[in-house]
């Protein structure tokens, strides 16, 4: 590590390469009319918001992004959009032509307001460190499994969550596409 | 590495609103695509992309605060996701299996 | 090896853990940038005369048949799904199990806790079981 001058910091400039990095891919991923680059593409993005949440300390959080949304989501993703053979897709006969620039003036809308929301004068917490081994593992573990915390139902139901995730997706796909 | 060092790093770290300006950026994007897009399985990628941009807001806002909420949030987040991945697909075979076409724009049965 | 740990520990609450990925960022340097250049100084560098049997798509010395997009077995589509799922179970096991030792007076709540998880996802692989999904034929 370079010596840090107060002005710009290490950190802000990850954040800025791989910031701009997530909104290219995101944007790319959007645009492309090939589904497997598109989900190539979000893989790429999925990977940029790990290292930001590596930025914001979240250690955990970040192995969790790359082993469950790259390494699993993104697999399915794959072998469904392999498994219906969906390739590119004729742009011809799209009913949905007339909703783009609409759908793209909303969008902008919806930025412009999330956009004033965000500047808004809002307490903006100092950016001091607080602690940054509140992501580790142990941390995560220990707030997770506190019964003084709430966390432990949310933890329960989520087990019936994926129950119904594994029933359901196997009674859909059980009989032979 | 010094402890001065790191005191300077973090004094001069990343100011929350850049996190919530990039959060909200992706947002935009994942909703502009689940408008334009008729490919359902990419407006599913779309809504992953959504979902992420949420969690980058949590995490910031859990290291902002120090709070360690955020950060649980962002498991159950990432849970319900994958299951909602994993039905949301099987739905889209089934159709598939019975209409050999899952163009968002074709399907209407539902319309009545 | 109990000393050594304990000098990575006072190490590291001396430095943010963030300096601790810096040999991650390199790596990470270090291999996309290689695999770049070296994509890169072939096709630069490269002589480029395609002919068709050049252009045709390798198989192991043997003819190509149709087209690589083929439409892949809806088993795929099970097993990545069951991996998903019982990847979250590890994601929740994984900081529990870090903490277990630690528990002090709660160990029995937290084995009781996590045993009626476990339960509940194990109904679901019973179920996948009877239902045939690990069979691949």
């Amino acid at each position: 590590m370079p010596p840090t001058s107060p002005g710009v910091t290490g950190e802000m400039i990850l954040f800025i390469i791989f910031g701009a990095a997530a909104i290219a891919t995101a944007l790319v991923m959007v645009l492309q009319t090939n589904p497997v680059r598109s989900a190539l593409f979000l893989v790429l993005n999925l990977f940029c918001v790990a290292v930001l949440y590596l930025l914001l300390n979240a250690w955990f959080l970040a192995a969790v992004q790359v082993l469950v949304y790259t390494g699993a989501i993104m697999v399915l993703f794959l072998f469904v959009i392999m498994l219906l053979n969906l390739g590119t897709p004729d742009r011809e006969a799209d009913r949905l032509r007339p909703q783009q620039p609409i759908a793209v003036l909303s969008g902008l809308v919806l930025a412009l307001i999330i956009g004033g929301v965000v500047l808004s004068p809002l307490p903006n917490p100092s950016p001091t460190l607080r602690d940054d081994r509140l992501g580790t593992v142990e941390a995560i573990g220990r707030n997770l499994f506190d019964p003084a915390q709430p966390w432990l139902f949310p933890f329960e139901v989520t087990s019936i969550l994926l129950l119904i995730a594994v029933i359901g997706s196997v009674v859909l796909a059980k009989r032979r596409l | 590495m010094p402890e001065s060092q790191a005191v300077t790093a973090a004094a001069a770290a990343v100011p929350l609103s850049w996190y919530l300006m990039l959060s909200a950026v992706l947002f935009t994007i994942g909703v502009v695509g689940v408008l334009i897009k008729r490919n359902p399985i990419v407006i599913f990628m779309c809504i992953e992309l959504m979902l992420n941009s949420v969690n980058v807001t949590f995490i910031a806002f859990a290291r902002y605060l120090g709070d360690t909420g955020g950060l649980m949030f962002t498991i159950f987040v990432m849970a319900v996701a994958a299951a909602e991945v994993a039905v949301g697909l099987g739905i889209l075979i089934s159709i598939f299996r019975s209409r050999e076409n899952i163009n968002v724009d074709e399907i209407n049965i539902m319309q009545g | 090896m109990p000393d050594q740990s304990t000098a990575v520990q006072a190490a590291q609450t001396a430095t943010p853990l963030l300096h601790t990925y810096i040999p991650v960022l390199v790596l990470a340097i270090l291999a996309v940038g290689l695999a770049a250049v070296m994509t890169i100084l072939s096709w630069v560098l490269g002589p480029k005369k395609p002919t068709p049997q050049k252009l045709a798509t390798y198989e192991s010395g043997v003819v190509p048949i149709g087209s690589a997009r083929e439409r892949f077995p809806v088993k795929f589509y099970l097993i990545a799904m069951l991996f998903i799922i019982f990847d979250i179970e590890t994601v929740f096991l994984y900081p529990w199990a870090v903490n277990y030792r630690h528990s002090g007076g709660l160990m029995i709540f937290n084995l009781v806790e996590m045993a009626v998880f476990v339960a509940i996802l194990f109904v679901g692989y019973i179920y996948v079981w009877r239902k045939g999904a690990f069979e691949w034929d």
